[in-house]
């Protein structure tokens, strides 16, 4: 499979791109740093069968959408053809910090809803042009309801997890297959110095669960998948119960 | 032990490293190596900085970031037909972790520590400086980091030769030996055609027993002796949870160790087998450390000067005998030549390991056994420990000078410390 990957030179990202180099799938990197893109990329190779061809990398930035066109037309020539893309890059911060800051928080709402969506926009457009393919994108826990700890992130996700949803009826009949995978906590650079929660899950293993519904096609993942259960309590507890719990 | 302190982590190790009193590995070390002095309440993780920079066929060369796990590298690198130069007994450390330590393996009577193969180094000095260094740059700075217990600076990247090896499979023999005199004689003999040797011995027999052991040696099969499949991970079991504190006790480790030894022939059988079997025996069962309890364990390790005190082995393991422990494990490893690292452990010699069950007490036992080691002329392995005296490792080790002359130059107010260091070394807690 042809893989071009939003945001695999960190965290969960990184660990989805080792697994997809490892089975001999073809990978092109986008993101924002073309140094970082460069060291992940000479790391998927060197990890990777010998056989695997060289990992192309482009410059892509969701806060500027003026690139995204440029950057998937990038990774579809040198990977001849795309078969699907994947969105694990997105920006996050505590409540309390985007509570303070309006500027980083626009920012994150715009990466993590405007912009993954203008993204997954142009990326759509390509995929149903070479005849469908796969489009997945990670959303999260905290866009399964309005919780006091993620206001603004979690609206930011909900949003974009009704987009997938939307595109997943839309255009499934045209050959688009679209994944919206829900990480619960997962240890990585992004959560690094929060309290860890139970259930917290390690990159590695949502990794290989995000892999394997991109395989099945499912159209929504909890991973771990305990928190499937988790949220399936949290959405029905009642808003006085919501007002007065801290998560 | 516990640790109060938490770590901080990111895939730019130098961001959290800025600052930080240490940075650690995978936290392998047996004793308090990796971990923050008392009062510290953050060390940084090299874990999430694990990419391989450049990996060069040709020259046999590779450069990566420090935090990059040695399995991981084991498994790039054998399709490719390179392996590590020097690896330790498990796989679950960092090369950053393995220079700190200046690590040894089977192969040390011919490859050395795995200092010898560092070619250059990138550092994050206490003064928040990034530099490269090797034998030409910054030569002291170099060769303190090698075994420096990453007390000298932040390790960011190393950059390493690498073997090549005809096959992904190891030829190996081993066999069963009576009596401590002939037992080192055979691990002296198969050090000269074999290039990598180790040896088991029961350390709970005694009288005319002692020293009764399996010496296990190997090398690299050719491709023709080589099976036709590639090695695949194997799989792990796990010790699900801590046993019991008793399980552990004379009579079962006496059991273990008398079964273990009569599973292997008198004379020397040669079979194929996985490298992770060869090399990293005790990774194949996750948390196998539970089996000592809760209360854990520790080890203890020297290299006693057997050439020029011949006998050095033999009254190191009667103290060790006299003071008791049940040691699953003893291990006897000939050194070979002392490597460039200023506080590297190996030198000529044989390498002595026990495990040691923690109990009340055990700290007295550790200081017999360092006292012990001190009157052979022996040194001890810093990665081991975790009980000595700071007046005991002062005497066993004459070079910590030089080493300490090297931190004054490169860290005055010594912000680069662990529990150890506070320890052994006299750093302010």
């Amino acid at each position: 499979m042809n893989v071009a990957i939003l945001g695999a030179t960190r965290g969960i990202g990184r660990a989805l791109a080792r697994q997809l180099a490892a089975r001999g799938d073809r990978l092109f990197l986008l993101g924002r740093d073309l140094e970082e893109l460069g060291k992940s990329a000479r790391d998927l190779e060197a990890r990777a069968a010998p056989a695997v061809a060289s990992v192309g990398t482009a410059r892509c930035d969701l806060l500027a959408p003026e690139g995204f066109a440029a950057a998937l037309d990038a990774a579809a020539v040198a990977l001849g053809k795309l078969d699907a893309v994947v969105v694990t890059a997105g920006l996050f911060a505590t409540q309390d910090r985007l509570e303070g800051d309006p500027a980083l928080c626009r920012q994150v709402l715009e990466a993590d809803f405007s912009g993954t969506v203008l993204f997954c926009e142009e990326a759509r457009r390509r995929l149903l042009a070479g005849g469908g393919g796969r489009l997945m994108v990670f959303g999260s826990v905290a866009g399964d309801r309005g919780r006091k700890p993620v206001v603004l992130y979690g609206a930011a996700k909900a949003g974009l997890a009704r987009y997938l949803e939307g595109l997943d009826h839309r255009f499934r009949s045209q050959g688009l297959i679209v994944v919206c995978v829900k990480p619960g906590f997962v240890r990585t650079s992004m959560t690094d110095g929060l309290p860890v929660p139970p259930f917290a899950g390690e990159p590695e293993r949502v990794a290989a669960e995000a892999i394997r519904a991109l395989d099945r096609g499912r159209p929504v993942v909890y991973s771990p998948g305990i928190w499937r259960w988790v949220m399936a309590v949290i959405r029905r507890l009642p808003r006085a119960v919501m007002r007065r719990v801290g998560f | 032990m516990s640790v109060a302190a938490r770590e901080r982590r990111s895939e730019d190790l130098a961001a959290v490293a800025r600052g930080a009193v240490l940075t650690r590995g995978l936290g392998r070390a047996y004793g308090d190596s990796a971990l923050p002095p008392a009062g510290v309440a953050t060390i940084a993780s090299a874990v999430l900085a694990d990419r391989i920079l450049e990996l060069d066929a040709g020259s046999g060369r590779l450069r990566a970031e420090a935090g990059l796990a040695l399995g991981d590298l084991v498994w790039a690198l054998l399709p490719r037909g390179f392996f590590p130069p020097v690896v330790p007994g498990t796989q679950f450390v960092t090369l950053g972790g393995m220079v700190a330590a200046d690590v040894h393996g089977k192969n040390h009577h011919v490859e050395g520590t795995i200092g010898r193969h560092v070619v250059a180094l990138r550092i994050l000095t206490a003064a928040g400086e990034t530099l490269d260094c090797s034998r030409e740059r910054h030569p002291d700075l170099f060769r303190a980091t090698l075994g420096g217990m990453g007390l000298t600076g932040h390790i960011l990247e190393v950059e390493l030769g690498l073997a090549r090896v005809p096959s992904p499979w190891i030829l190996q023999e081993t066999f069963r030996v009576v009596g401590l005199d002939p037992f080192l004689a055979a691990l002296r003999e198969s050090a000269g055609d074999w290039p990598f040797t180790v040896g088991w011995i029961d350390c709970l027999a005694t009288g005319r027993a002692l020293g009764r052991g399996v010496v296990l040696r190997g090398r690299w099969a050719r491709a023709e002796e080589a099976p036709d499949g590639f090695p695949r991970p194997l799989r792990r079991w796990t010790v699900p949870f801590h046993l019991p504190g008793f399980a552990l006790n004379g009579l079962s480790v006496r059991l273990f160790n008398a079964v273990y030894y009569r599973r292997h022939p008198r004379r020397p059988r040669a079979g194929v087998v996985h490298p992770e079997t060869f090399f990293f025996p005790l990774d194949a069962v996750r948390s196998w450390n539970r089996i000592y309890g809760r209360r854990g364990f520790t080890q203890f390790q020297c290299v006693l000067p057997e050439a020029e005190r011949p006998g050095a082995v033999r009254r190191f393991l009667e103290v060790a005998a006299a003071r008791g422990g049940s040691s699953f494990l003893c291990v006897l490893k000939d050194c070979g030549e002392e490597g460039e690292g200023l506080l590297s452990f190996p030198r000529p010699g044989v390498s002595v390991a026990l495990d040691l069950p923690m109990r009340p007490g055990l700290a007295a036992s550790v200081d017999a056994l360092a006292a012990a080691t001190l009157a052979e002329g022996g040194r001890i392995y810093l990665a081991k420990d975790s009980l000595l005296t700071a007046e005991r490792f002062g005497a066993l080790e004459p070079r910590l000078a030089a080493f300490d002359e090297v931190r004054r130059r490169w860290d005055p107010e010594r912000r680069l410390r662990s529990a150890q260091s506070v320890r052994l070394m006299g750093d302010p807690p």
